[in-house]
């Protein structure tokens, strides 16, 4: 039988029966309800699922629930609520980012997890850290402007 | 794996019409020769039976046995098709010459192998000879399977001969004259297929001994991780020193620390050989991979034990272009770079790899993906890290496969050697120099 | 089930966002779909208002919203000419209801062709002023004046010679009873408030901190999780299944087996996954079994070698191109997936007498009638709740996904929410056809004098709106090439349906016009090579009955520093459009490095789309089309084998990424022509120019998509 396990998701313990190996994507949309957290690949290459643990931007869609462990996990709905997730988004809306929307999840948890890291960064910087962030949309351009207008607000 | 390699072994028969080749040249050598003159023949072996299965299945059927010899001699990567049935052959060998198609070894009577005998088989898997007389070609590794003992050749063939027959004709080999011309394959297995069953050292331990038969009459590891001579057969005096075998590079497994196993330690060897990966080493890919998915993961666990034995007494040989690999991790912030660093390579990388693989060569998902201490990616050939980024890879687990997906597709071969150069630069101890031509003929 | 439950995105939430004349809050309120409209709560004064006794304008939103911001510009017209209070807009989805919302220029209710504010303008405009005329009236009423000295704004209705106010919510119930007029006069340009500001769109704020519900987050209380596999062969049929090591998987609750589709119903998406995984399924792949990429191909180019259907006769182009030197060339446009980011999902309860569906679509009537004819249901009893679309592009035009879910949910107990793999939605797409392309030109000194263009391809048409396929030419497949801006004195326009084996053809963003633009304005470069021309102004001198499309032209060029010189193995490229009546000109710039690999530097593109109702939209609209478009020119084909689509995910459907990304400058023309379509405009725009760019770079003419880039390698031959 499934042990219940504990995991410490936006600042809240939630305690869930799940295997080790599932990916913590479906823990999240599936389990805990938390549906802003997108499935858009599955392997690792589009970004929508990125969400941060320990700080980091991490793929949800591969990261098994087992080696989360204690490490803090955010999702975009409370990221707002750290103070460059609120830089980030509103940014977002100044510039007028989005566009369908469903990769902004792990576009603006990429961007966050950017400048946690990089207060500043150059264009080098942003497209390391976002070149694993697929838009269908195409919406690139306003998401570079975005990441340096919410930098130059710190 | 040996289906990738073996199909070229037939360019030994060139060699040989030609007669002119220097004789040392092609001298065939033995794969156990290393291990001294104490070999004595198994029915005089005073120890525990090498050959057959492991304790936990000797009272099992014939057939359960048959099973599991079958997959230890890993039959049914070469006779399975792409989609098709199991051992229902038809799995094409590309080679210089022509295409070769694996048979059908399921026992239909009209397109597989239900009206061979037990002779006939015997015959087939150690003297490379078919039913009807016809000679094999060494893309069937009989040299090695001819040290396979009767009672397990047997065993393999009641296992077979219990599956339901697949009607399935294979479609007719492709090559060209005189490749075509298939009698001409005795003359190299009167060379270099001993044709005599596994001899046991009786100065071994019962385990080095077990290992033995495994390594070398079941899983055949030379026909892949052992040079070949100029008539394309293995040169064990180079024995399990590495090789190139279908654009993939078999890593030198002998002793030697720097470039071979040596510095592993048992423990990580027989995970190796088990799940097909160990932390700080690395993880198993193409041919590798599919051994250890169909064969190697499946043996008892004092079989992999026994393999390690044996491994462990291969003589050390240096590849010489091989170092060290590198075992402190790479920045996690993308631009610190301490070797060279390409634009371009760093953009595929950014958009493909990091994702996985991270920054740091440590994955921030899972082991698997760590690049940090893997052979290939210190491996200044980069020949593994471009085909693995070509044709991605499987390793099969428990929770669900590991993979990687295969970029070959889209990604140009400017790009792949792009980013090739750049793992072994960013993660690796020497920076790699493979060009897009390069990459074009691992294709 | 409560609705709320049902989606938590419903609520309504009222954000912060900077528009005209400072701060204006604006809400987007999204109730689930399915109840008509005269159901809700408030006053309705046609299809499209509602207004309840506080005020509050309800907007129902005829086309769907998948990233283009339709609903803030179908928004901005209605509060335009209503003078609602922008701040107090709420919007909602329109249910099926084809009496109301078909689009005025598809003829059915459904979003795409870049037809929503083409169709839409002006019978919203007369929505709008026809509601707010009788509010005025009722206020006159009131006050016993005449109507015509009263004015309004932001939801008011004010005499100012008395400077006496009331709100629209006070006025609701007088102006219920009387009758609105259906041609109210309208504003002109000069009095509009909203319409041509840049306005903040009212889909974003939900979209920024993940609270919007896609069809594919919905969750039903007692919803389980579905993954499927459908044959991979095009009318393929399963022919076993063996679930033993599936039924292991630890989550796994029920497999369910139909003729051409096997599904994992579990507790959530990866027992789903893992189960499909653990499935040995066999198939009859039926007689597309052997289809592959090479035999399309060899039917569509013998296709185009006979003589077609004439879609645009002018002078005799066979007897202008008779004699002398004619220049020719072939083109080619591959089949191509959608990948939209939100992969295909529905989410489908069936019960004894109906069925409820949630999901984002592009033609919701279409969904219920597909979906009521699969489960032989009337179409009243397929309740559907639509979702905003996690990117469209065309494919949720199909309704596909809604029958294969529904199927699975007749057999599933309660609700199942079935989501496609990545993989199963590439290989299961119903593609964008290939094409072939022939032209035949000739030239006099620098003028173009007679042209023949035959385009060999699917109609598309003709499956999906059988109507609007007439005497043999697909509308579609000629869009952009039979309404040519060149003067041509003699011209010929044919069209050769041939329908490719093994796949389902689709609709897909910049749809027709891709293609045609492509080959005709590459061919145009390689003409104005011929006359020994420089693009632009060859295009220039044929483009003598065209002022909008030269204006943009010039701007472009202008914008792009044309004829400036640049480095080695660098190239700029030109494309002029006509498409969607909206008036086009790109410049790309590209860097071809010695291996072939292509480098985007930027790109500009100039545009007159008429009046332009939110600017802001028309440039991220055009910016991402470009990006769609250059990545298909890159990267872009699916391929057959075996009958089976070879792609499955980005890594070997490979998108461009941010890093690849160009700066991409978008010049608006102002202009008072009436709206044209933008969604799939920067799409068409971007196949000829980055060839041309390519071409300028390396004199390689390059002639199909996506680009080959073996042959671009230094010392490759031509
Ligand atoms: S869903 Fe995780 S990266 Fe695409
Ligand atoms: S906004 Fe639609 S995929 Fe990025």
């Amino acid at each position: 039988m499934l042990q219940p396990r504990t995991l410490q998701i936006n600042g809240e313990a939630r305690t869930v029966t799940a295997p080790d190996d599932m990916p913590l994507l479906w823990v999240l949309r599936d389990i805990l309800g938390l549906t802003g957290t997108k499935f858009g690949c599955g392997i690792a290459q589009c970004g929508a699922c990125t969400v941060h643990v320990g700080g980091a931007a991490v793929r949800s869609c591969l990261l098994p629930v087992g080696a989360v462990g204690a490490r803090p996990v955010t999702t975009i709905e409370r990221v707002g609520e750290t103070e460059a997730g609120a830089r980030v988004q509103d940014a977002w809306l100044e510039l007028e980012v989005v566009q369908c929307g469903y990769c902004q999840s792990g576009q603006i948890m990429s961007a966050t997890a950017l400048l946690n890291r990089i207060p500043k960064p150059d264009d080098a910087d942003i497209d390391a850290a976002m070149a694993g962030n697929i838009c269908r949309c195409g919406t690139y351009i306003r998401i570079r402007d975005a990441i340096k207008r919410a930098a130059a607000r710190a | 794996m040996s289906r990738l390699r073996r199909a070229s072994l037939i360019g030994l028969a060139v060699v040989v019409m030609a007669a002119g080749v220097a004789a040392w040249l092609v001298l065939p050598t033995r794969s156990m020769a290393f291990a001294g003159g104490s070999a004595v023949s198994l029915a005089s072996y005073r120890g525990p039976d090498p050959t057959g299965v492991p304790a936990e299945l000797r009272g099992a059927d014939l057939v359960t046995r048959g099973r599991y010899l079958a997959t230890a001699a890993d039959c049914a990567v070469c006779h399975t098709a792409p989609g098709g049935a199991t051992f229902a052959g038809g799995l094409p060998f590309k080679t210089p010459f022509g295409t070769l198609y694996s048979p059908n070894i399921t026992p239909d009577r009209e397109t597989g192998i239900g009206a061979w005998s037990e002779s006939d088989f015997l015959r087939a898997v150690h003297e490379g000879v078919a039913k009807d007389g016809s000679r094999l070609y060494p893309a069937f590794p009989y040299e090695a399977y001819s040290l396979m003992a009767d009672a397990d050749v047997l065993a393999i063939r009641a296992y077979l001969f219990s599956l339901a027959p697949v009607r399935n004709t294979p479609p007719a080999n492709q090559l060209m004259f005189p490749f075509n011309q298939r009698p001409l394959m005795a003359i190299w297995g009167a060379l270099y297929n001993p044709d005599q069953r596994f001899r046991p050292h009786a100065d071994r331990s019962p385990a080095w001994n077990r290992g033995a038969y495994l390594v070398e009459a079941m899983a055949h590891c030379g026909d892949c991780h052992t040079a070949r001579n100029l008539a394309q057969a293995p040169d064990n005096r180079k024995k399990f020193g590495g090789a190139v075998i279908q654009g993939w590079r078999a890593y030198n497994i002998t002793q030697d620390r720097t470039s071979g196993v040596g510095a592993w330690t048992d423990a990580e060897l027989a995970a190796y050989l088990r799940e097909g990966h160990v932390l700080g080493r690395g993880a198993a890919a193409g041919p590798m991979a599919e051994a250890i998915n169909a064969s190697l993961s499946k043996l008892a666990p004092s079989d992999t034990l026994a393999m390690v034995a044996y491994l462990r007494t291969i003589p050390a040989i240096g590849s010489g272009d091989l170092p060290a690999p590198r075992t402190d991790l790479a920045s996690d912030l993308p631009k610190e770079m301490a070797a060279g660093d390409d634009r371009r390579g760093r953009e595929v990388f950014a958009g493909a790899c990091a994702s996985c693989h991270g920054w740091s060569g440590k994955s921030p998902l899972f082991p698997h993906a760590n690049l940090t201490g893997v052979r290939a990616v210190n491996d200044p050939s980069a020949i593994n890290v471009a085909q693995v980024v070509i044709n991605g890879a499987r390793l099969g687990r428990a929770g669900g496969d590991v993979v990687m997906p295969a970029f070959g597709q889209t990604y140009s071969n400017a790009e792949i050697a792009a980013v090739a150069n750049y793992v072994t630069a960013r993660f690796g101890s020497t920076r790699s120099e493979i060009t897009a031509r390069d990459v074009a003929r691992l294709r | 089930m409560t609705r709320d439950v049902l989606s938590p995105g419903v609520s309504r939430r009222v954000l912060l966002g900077a528009g005209v004349g400072g701060v204006l809050l604006v809400g987007l309120h999204l109730p689930t779909g399915g109840r008509s409209a005269a159901a809700q709560p408030g006053t309705p004064f046609n299809a499209f208002i509602r207004i309840d006794r506080e005020g509050a304008v309800t907007l129902v939103m005829p086309q769907v919203e998948m990233g283009q911001g339709v609903y803030t510009s179908i928004s901005m017209i209605l509060a335009e000419e209503l003078d609602a209070d922008f701040a107090r807009v709420r919007v909602e989805h329109a249910p099926p209801d084809e009496a109301h919302y078909t689009n005025p220029m598809l003829g059915v209710q459904a979003t795409g062709n870049s037809n929503s504010i083409r169709g839409w303008w002006m019978p919203l405009r007369k929505a709008g002023a026809g509601t707010r005329a009788v509010l005025v009236q009722a206020a006159a009423q009131r006050w016993g004046v005449a109507p015509g000295a009263c004015r309004t704004e932001a939801g008011q209705v004010i005499h100012p010679a008395s400077d006496r106010r009331l709100g629209y919510g006070d006025l609701v119930g007088r102006a219920a009873a009387l009758k609105v007029p259906s041609d109210p006069p309208l504003k002109t340009p000069g009095e509009f408030r909203l319409v041509g500001k840049p306005l903040k769109r009212l889909d974003t704020p939900e979209k920024v901190n993940g609270k919007t519900v896609y069809g594919i987050d919905v969750r039903p209380p007692g919803c389980r999780y579905a993954t499927l596999m459908a044959s991979p062969v095009k009318g393929g049929t399963v022919a076993s299944v063996d679930d033993a090591e599936a039924r292991l998987v630890p989550g796994v609750q029920q497999v369910v087996v139909l003729d051409d589709l096997v599904a994992v119903v579990g507790e959530h998406m990866w027992a789903a996954k893992r189960g499909l995984e653990a499935l040995k399924i066999t198939w009859n792949d039926g007689p597309n079994g052997q289809v592959d990429s090479a035999q399309v191909w060899a039917q569509i180019r013998k296709a185009s070698a006979q003589e077609g259907v004439v879609a645009r006769q002018r002078g005799d182009a066979d007897k202008a191109l008779a004699g002398g030197q004619v220049v020719t060339a072939e083109f080619e446009m591959p089949f191509l997936a959608h990948a939209a980011m939100e992969p295909m999902n529905c989410t489908a309860l069936v019960t004894p007498g109906g069925c409820e569906l949630w999901l984002g679509a592009q033609a919701i009537t279409r969904v219920q009638s597909h979906v009521a004819q699969a489960l032989g249901l009337p179409p009243a009893k397929v309740k559907i709740n639509q979702h905003l679309l996690g990117g469209g592009f065309g494919r949720r035009l199909e309704a596909d996904m809604a029958v294969k879910s529904a199927r699975i949910a007749q057999k599933v107990d309660g609700p199942v929410k079935v989501v496609w793999t990545r993989e199963e939605d590439i290989r299961q797409d119903i593609v964008r056809p290939v094409y072939h392309d022939r032209i035949w030109a000739k030239l006099s000194g620098d003028r173009i004098v007679a042209w023949k263009y035959r385009i060999t391809g699917s109609a598309v048409i003709a499956r999906w709106l059988p109507p609007g396929y007439q005497k043999g030419v697909d509308p579609d497949a000629v869009d952009s090439a039979v309404d040519i801006p060149y003067d041509v004195p003699d011209l010929r326009v044919e069209y050769v349906r041939d329908e490719p084996p093994g796949v389902s053809t689709g609709f897909w963003r910049g749809v027709g016009p891709n293609n045609n633009v492509f080959a005709i304005e590459s061919f145009i470069d390689e003409l104005a090579k011929k006359a020994g021309k420089d693009p632009v102004a060859f295009r220039r001198a044929n483009l003598g009955k065209s002022p909008r499309l030269r204006a943009v032209l010039d701007l472009a060029a202008e914008q792009a520093g044309w004829g400036s010189p640049l480095p080695p193995r660098c190239g700029r490229g030109v494309a002029t459009q006509v498409s969607f009546g909206s008036f086009i000109a790109t410049v790309v710039e590209v860097e071809v490095d010695e291996d072939g690999d292509i480098h985007l530097k930027r790109a500009n593109i100039a545009v007159d789309t008429g009046i332009a109702v939110n600017p802001d939209t028309i440039i991220a609209q055009l910016q991402g089309g470009l990006i769609f478009g250059l990545t298909a020119a890159l990267y872009g084909e699916i391929t057959l084998d075996k009958g089976r689509i070879q792609q499955s995910n980005f890594h070997d459907y490979r998108m461009l990424r941010i890093d690849q990304t160009p700066p991409i400058a978008v010049h608006l023309v102002k202009s008072g022509e009436p709206a044209g379509g933008i969604g799939e405009a920067g799409t068409t725009a971007a196949f000829a120019s980055l060839r041309n760019a390519i071409y300028a770079a390396t004199g390689k003419p390059l002639r199909r998509i996506p680009f080959n880039r073996e042959l671009l390698a230094k010392g490759a031959g031509a």
